[in-house]
Parts: C-alpha cells; sequence; structure tokens
C-alpha cells in the first residue's frame, strides 16, 4: 500500500482539511438539494404571512419555550391523523423563521389547535390549566394576561422577516403597529385598511379585556390560526407526492 | 522551538493589542446599555462591561514586574507545561457539572408535581429545560473538553499551550458565554433552536471564543515535539472544527436591530428544521461523541497502564465515525414533512453509523486487555470501562431508534429522553468524572485522590440513579407510544392525549428519583476532590513531582 496515514499524523493542517472535507459532504447532499428541488414544498392554497399581532403571539411562545413540549407537526401515520388532523406539510411552515416542529410530546401537537378551543377556553387554561384539564402537567402562565404586549419593534419585526424572505409588502411592513391593534378591534379606523392586507386573519379581543392589549391576545390570536390556513379540500395529493 | 529550560512569557505587544480589542468591546456593550429597549439586553450589556474591564485588569498583570516571565514550574522533563489554565478549567467542569444535573432533577420533579413551576416566568420549565442542557452539554460537558484537550495536548506533544493570553481568553470567554446564555434562557432570550438556543449575540462571541480555541490548539499541535499527532488529538480537532461549522451554519439569523436580543433565523420551515437536526444530532456526535472519544483515547490507557489495543482500529473508526455521523440528522424527522428520500439516507447513515461507534468501544475496551483485574481496586479505571459500556450500549440504541418503524413508536416520547441520557450520563458524565478523579491528582501534585472509598460510592449511587432514570423512561416511553396509537374494538383511537399524560406520573417520580441519585454522587465527587486539593486522606503531596505524560 503506497498511501501512508502518516502525512496526516504529522501534519496538523492537512489533517484539519481531511476532516473538513469528510464532515462538509454528507450535509451538502442532504441539506443543500432542499433548498433547489422544487417538490421540497407542497403547491398549496391559502399560506399567508402572520400577521403581526400572530407573529408577535409566536414570539412569545418561543419566548416561553412552549417548543420543549409540544410539536408543530403531524406525523404521517393512521393514529396521529386522526387525533390531530391532516398531516403537516412543509408548507405550512414555509413562513416560520424559525421552525417550530419540536421534538417532544409532553402535551399534544399544537399544529391544528386553531380554531379547536375557545378563546375563553386557552385564557382559562393559559393562567390555570389544571382548572380545565386536572391531570395536565403543564405551568401557569398568569403573568400573560397581566403583561402588556411590548410591540415597538413591530415593523423592524416585520422587516427582518422580510430580508430572510417572507413576503411582506411595503405597507405591511408600513402599518405593522395599526394592523396590530387593528386586529384586536373591529370597530376601530384601521380595521378596513387591515382586513385588505390580511383577508383571512381571525379579528376579535383574545383575551376578553378590551382594555389592553396584552401578550396573552398576541399568544392566543397566534394559537387560533395554527393549521388554519391551507384549504384542503383544493390539496392534491398525488401531484405533491415526494 | 522554544527554549526548555526558560520560563514562558508575555509580550507587551501581545497585552496591549488583547486589552485594545477588550476596549474596543466595552465601547459596543457602552453602546447597547444606551440604546437598547430591553431590559435583558442591557442587564447582558452591564455583564459584558464588567466582564471585559476585569479581564483588562488580568492582561495587564501578566508578567507584571517581573519583565513579562509567566510564573511557570518546569515538569521534571523541563517542560514548562500551561497547568494553571487546565487547573481553572477542572474546577469549573466539576461546578457546572453539579449546577446542570441539579437543575435537571428539578425540570425532573416539575413534569412530576407541576406546582413546582411556582407559575412564574423565569421558574416555568419551558425556560429551565434549556438551561439544564445547555448546562449540561455546554457548560460541564464543554469544561471537560477544553480542559482536558489543553492538558492532553501538551502531554502528547510534549510543548506548552500555544499562546499565554489566548488560552484564558478561550477559558473565561467561554464562561462568560455560559453566563449569557443561561441567565438569557431565564429572562426569555431564545432562538428557540434546540441546543443552539443563544441569540446571534452570544453566538457571535461564542465564535470568536472558539475560533481562538481552534488556534490554540492547532498552534500547540504545530509546536509539538512529538513526530506523531497522538490519535487522542485527531478527535479532538474534529470537534473543534466540526463544531465551529455546525455553529456557523446553524445560526445564521437576521437580528431586528443590532441593539435588540430578538432575531430571525436564515432559514424556514423544513430548510431550517433539517439544518438544526443536522446541527443537533453532530452537537451529539462531535461535542458529545468525538471530542469525549478524545478523552477515552488519552485517560483509559494512561490509567490501565496499557497502551491503545488497535491502531489500525483507530485510524479506520475514526475517519468512518466523522463521515458518517454528519449523515444521522434526519432520523430526527422521520414521517415528518421532511421529503422521504432524506428521511431514508438518514435512516440508511444512521445504522451504518453503528459499527465506527463500535469500533471505538472495542478499541477502548480491549487496551484493558492484560489488565482487567485493575478493575478490582481502582474505581475510576471502573467508571472509565462501564463508560465505554453504557457508550456500546446508547450507540446500539440509536441506530435502533432511527429505524423508520421503530422511530414512529419511540419519537415525541421519553424514549428519546431516556436514550439521550443513557449516553449523557453513562457516556459522557462517567467519562468526564474518570478524567476529573485522574486530574485533580496530577495537577495538584497528588500521591492519589483524597478516597477511593468515595469514588466507589459515587460509582455505585450513580449508577444506581442512572439504571432508575433510563429504566424508568424505556417504559414510560413505549407505554405512552403504544398508547397513543391504541385502538378500541370498534376502531377508534383508545386513549385521549391526557390519559397518557397521567400514565407518566409514576414514571416521572422514578426518573426524578434516579436523578437525585445522581446529583448526590456528583457532590460526593466534588468533595472528594476538594480534599484532594487540600491534601488530605491518601492525597499525600508528592515530594518529588512525577510527570504524568
Amino acid at each position: 500500500m503506497s498511501f501512508k496515514h502518516a502525512i496526516f499524523e504529522k501534519n496538523p493542517l492537512i489533517l484539519l482539511v481531511g476532516i473538513l472535507i469528510m464532515v462538509a459532504i454528507g450535509g451538502l447532499v442532504e441539506i443543500a438539494p432542499l433548498f433547489y428541488l422544487e417538490s421540497t414544498i407542497e403547491k398549496v392554497k391559502g399560506m399567508r404571512p402572520y400577521t403581526p399581532l400572530e407573529l408577535a403571539g409566536r414570539n412569545i411562545y418561543i419566548r416561553e419555550g412552549c417548543y420543549n413540549c409540544h410539536s408543530q407537526m403531524i406525523r404521517s401515520t393512521r393514529d396521529e391523523v386522526e387525533r390531530y388532523g391532516h398531516y403537516s406539510l412543509a408548507a405550512e411552515s414555509m413562513y416560520d423563521h424559525p421552525f417550530q416542529w419540536g421534538s417532544k410530546r409532553t402535551g399534544p401537537d399544537l399544529a391544528r389547535v386553531g380554531n379547536k378551543y375557545s378563546d375563553e377556553w386557552h385564557r382559562e387554561h393559559m393562567t390555570t390549566p389544571r382548572t380545565i384539564v386536572p391531570e395536565s402537567v403543564m405551568p401557569g402562565y398568569p403573568f400573560l394576561a397581566e403583561n402588556d404586549l411590548k410591540f415597538t419593534h413591530i415593523s423592524a419585526e416585520l422587516k427582518a422577516n422580510f430580508m430572510v424572505g417572507v413576503p411582506y409588502s411595503e405597507d405591511q411592513i408600513k402599518y405593522a403597529e395599526t394592523d396590530l391593534k387593528a386586529q384586536l378591534d373591529e370597530d376601530s379606523d384601521d380595521f378596513d385598511a387591515f382586513e385588505e392586507r390580511y383577508p383571512t386573519a381571525q379579528v376579535r379581543d383574545f383575551d376578553g379585556n378590551p382594555d389592553k392589549i396584552s401578550e396573552l391576545d398576541a399568544l392566543i390570536a397566534y394559537m387560533q390560526m395554527l393549521g388554519t390556513l391551507v384549504d384542503f379540500s383544493l390539496y392534491n395529493e398525488k401531484e405533491n407526492n415526494r | 522551538m522554544t527554549n526548555l529550560s526558560s520560563p514562558p512569557t508575555v509580550s507587551g505587544l501581545a497585552k496591549g493589542l488583547t486589552s485594545f480589542c477588550l476596549g474596543i468591546g466595552i465601547l459596543l456593550a457602552l453602546f447597547i446599555v444606551a440604546k437598547t429597549t430591553s431590559s435583558p439586553m442591557a442587564f447582558h450589556g452591564y455583564i459584558l462591561i464588567i466582564a471585559f474591564t476585569l479581564g483588562i485588569v488580568a492582561i495587564l498583570n501578566m508578567g507584571f514586574g517581573n519583565d513579562g516571565k509567566i510564573k511557570a514550574e518546569a515538569s521534571p522533563a523541563g517542560i514548562f507545561y500551561n497547568d494553571g489554565v487546565v487547573k481553572a478549567g477542572v474546577i469549573a467542569a466539576a461546578f457546572w457539572g453539579v449546577v446542570g444535573f441539579l437543575v435537571g432533577d428539578i425540570i425532573a420533579w416539575q413534569l412530576a408535581f407541576p406546582a413546582l413551576n411556582f407559575d412564574l416566568p423565569w421558574t416555568n420549565f419551558g425556560r429551565m429545560r434549556p438551561l439544564h442542557t445547555s448546562a449540561v452539554i455546554f457548560a460541564f460537558g464543554g469544561n471537560v473538553l477544553i480542559t482536558t484537550s489543553f492538558y492532553v495536548v501538551q502531554r502528547t506533544g510534549k510543548t506548552r499551550l500555544f499562546g499565554e493570553i489566548a488560552p484564558w481568553f478561550v477559558f473565561w470567554g467561554y464562561q462568560l458565554f455560559i453566563v449569557l446564555a443561561a441567565t438569557g434562557y431565564l429572562l426569555g432570550i431564545t432562538q428557540s433552536k434546540e441546543y443552539a438556543e443563544p441569540e446571534w449575540y452570544v453566538d457571535i462571541w461564542l465564535t470568536i471564543v472558539w475560533v481562538t480555541y481552534l488556534l490554540v490548539f492547532l498552534g500547540t499541535l504545530w509546536k509539538r515535539r512529538e513526530p506523531h499527532i497522538y490519535v487522542a488529538n485527531w478527535f479532538y480537532l474534529a470537534f473543534i472544527v466540526t463544531v465551529a461549522m455546525l455553529h456557523l451554519v446553524n445560526n445564521m439569523a437576521v437580528p431586528i436591530s443590532f441593539v435588540e436580543p430578538k432575531s430571525y433565523t436564515l432559514f424556514s420551515g423544513v430548510q431550517d428544521a433539517l439544518t438544526q437536526w443536522w446541527y443537533g444530532h453532530n452537537a451529539v456526535g462531535f461535542f458529545l461523541t468525538a471530542g469525549f472519544l478524545g478523552i477515552m483515547y488519552y485517560f483509559v490507557p494512561k490509567r490501565a497502564d496499557r497502551p491503545v489495543y488497535s491502531y489500525r482500529l483507530s485510524i479506520v473508526h475514526f475517519w468512518s465515525l466523522i463521515f458518517l455521523y454528519i449523515w444521522a440528522g434526519p432520523h430526527h424527522l422521520h414521517y415528518t414533512a421532511l421529503p422521504d428520500w432524506t428521511q431514508t439516507l438518514g435512516m440508511t447513515f444512521s445504522i451504518i453509523l453503528w459499527m465506527p461507534s463500535w469500533g471505538g468501544m472495542v478499541n477502548g475496551l480491549m487496551t484493558l486487555s492484560g489488565a482487567w483485574d485493575k478493575l478490582r481496586t481502582d474505581p475510576v479505571l471502573k467508571m472509565l470501562v462501564v463508560s465505554l459500556a453504557f457508550y456500546g450500549m446508547s450507540t446500539f440504541e440509536g441506530p435502533l431508534m432511527a429505524i423508520k418503524a421503530v422511530n414512529s413508536l419511540s419519537h415525541y416520547t421519553d424514549w428519546t429522553v431516556g436514550h439521550v441520557h443513557s449516553g449523557a450520563l453513562g457516556w459522557v458524565a462517567y467519562v468526564s468524572f474518570g478524567a476529573l478523579y485522574c486530574l485533580f491528582p496530577w495537577l495538584w501534585k497528588r500521591e492519589g485522590l483524597y478516597s477511593l472509598k468515595l469514588v466507589n460510592m459515587h460509582f455505585w449511587i450513580s449508577t444506581i440513579g442512572i439504571v432508575l432514570y433510563i429504566c424508568a423512561m424505556w417504559v414510560s416511553g413505549i407505554m405512552q407510544g403504544l398508547m397513543w396509537r391504541a385502538y378500541d374494538s370498534l376502531g377508534f383511537l383508545e386513549y385521549s392525549f391526557v390519559e397518557t399524560v397521567e400514565a407518566m406520573h409514576p414514571y416521572y417520580i422514578i426518573r426524578a428519583t434516579g436523578g437525585l441519585l445522581f446529583v448526590i454522587g456528583s457532590l460526593i465527587m466534588v468533595y472528594n476532590l476538594w480534599k484532594t486539593v487540600r491534601g488530605k486522606g491518601d492525597a499525600i503531596p508528592l515530594t518529588q513531582a512525577v510527570p504524568a505524560e
């Protein structure tokens, strides 16, 4: 054998380059194609970027570490589809920076929790989970209803999303703050403009306290839209087979 | 080549340049404190200002009034090893280990008794769990890895660490990273990518520290006085450079402002998911495996006083391990919206990965050929050997769970948590404990540990703890997976979700009890190590320094 391993053992830089080549291959072969294979993300109708209020709610979901116990990814097995609904599509998280698929179900999957329970149910459950579900081991989050939602940077948040590829329009970024408030109040002056920008969004005061824009408002707005966007009556399973 | 007989020096230029850079850091931190609207970020700004100021003071003090000469003691072979930073590292590792295990046990009790969440933001499970995982992986594991690599690369290269300021910068910079990450989680700063939760500014800081670490390690290899680079160092180098690659790619993000903590990841959805698990699985593969195999390749032969079993096997399993591990990430995403071809590829490579993993285990265990009798008298060696047994077990279980059919049952359940802990407690922590038990007497020049009896006690208490933990998680995880997919005779799902939560309760108590035993074991270790430093019991100070090389 003419090849001698000693070359790696005597030259730290050659060893370094050898390691780099070996560890680069797997990632390149598996991850890179996901960016150019068109079949990776299914063709669906109904997906839209988050409204400012939903995005703020999503950030609270992330801040409190909900992903540690709740997945947002229904796998394509019979029992999961029967328990949670249609299996999750890649298209449904295409605007998710970062993704929230999760890895552990200490609590149930939330990919399609939207519209499953009333706002009141969520309010109660977030504040004192065991009054609704006695066996639950979820922590209570009473402070969410008390905390004012901080949204001074909401335009910058949408802008950053735009920079990483979420198709927000100029107006959506510009009027993010008024849109955030308008989603909580059907009677506000900005409501019509909001509805034009986000036609399918749910509008109401989510935390049941119209005097206050709370963190709970945002979180419930986010939870109530989870998994509700894609119109599955128009979804072609065969065409999107990967 | 450095002069063996003269003590190391630090140049005024190096001191000036580093202080200047830290000064710029202070200015940036002041800017953040002045401009930010986020109080946690302002808090981090103050921490940075204090840390950088202390750093400048410490650097200006190095070799002060001594012509730049650093206080150092020559080994009997005449080499001025940099053992100061290694001593600091083993202390930090023991400290963070106890913290990490303790937080882990607290959140284990929270799952059994949810009232322990206290319904406060900074004490709830969602914020504490990343604190636990980061504390054990990065604070405990990371300090063990950095410290042992600094020790091993010096001894196997017969030379002092490269740089005088740089190794200390790596040590303290890494502690700063830990403090920023940990306090950030509790205050609600996270980007929610598992094991990569710190936000963009903490990621940038870690990048600076990590690149310095790579340079120190490479520089030391470069000036080694041995013709060959010892096998442990191949694993350390693979760990350092691959973690750098993973960290950079997985943390690419756009911050909403340079004075706000929040950022949005560059990738989304399915691409972000695979990038994350490419990172996540190789945090296991390179942080928790390759690096710790480096520890194994130095400390097991050393402690058993036997050469490594097979040189050829180390070459084959080194290259195959690092090549194959990178492919295994998709097994975290079976039956999800990740395309099928990627899942299949990930499963295939995960199964093949079984072989190089066991190559390492075999090489380690067979090193004891002719020295098995030492297990009767040396509980430290026993810990090292049992760590290899756990390594073998969890690297068999891993490929098994990566099979799609098995994964459809195990995924999302506590079986995964149990699997992780058989590797983390049984392999990573035990090989670390073994290394710490070796290093304390060597570094403080003691004839031995304060008490081998206490090591034995630590071994048995924590082994019982691990067994309780993983058995509870096997039973509860498989039970939960079966309950989720159980159908009654009419073809309906048999159990509601919350019934499966209720069924977990007794197992959560057993698990938390096992964890408590593990914490107690680690406290016994700390006591033993402390007494060793103090020179009590059997830890008689050596009159003549015997080199541990």
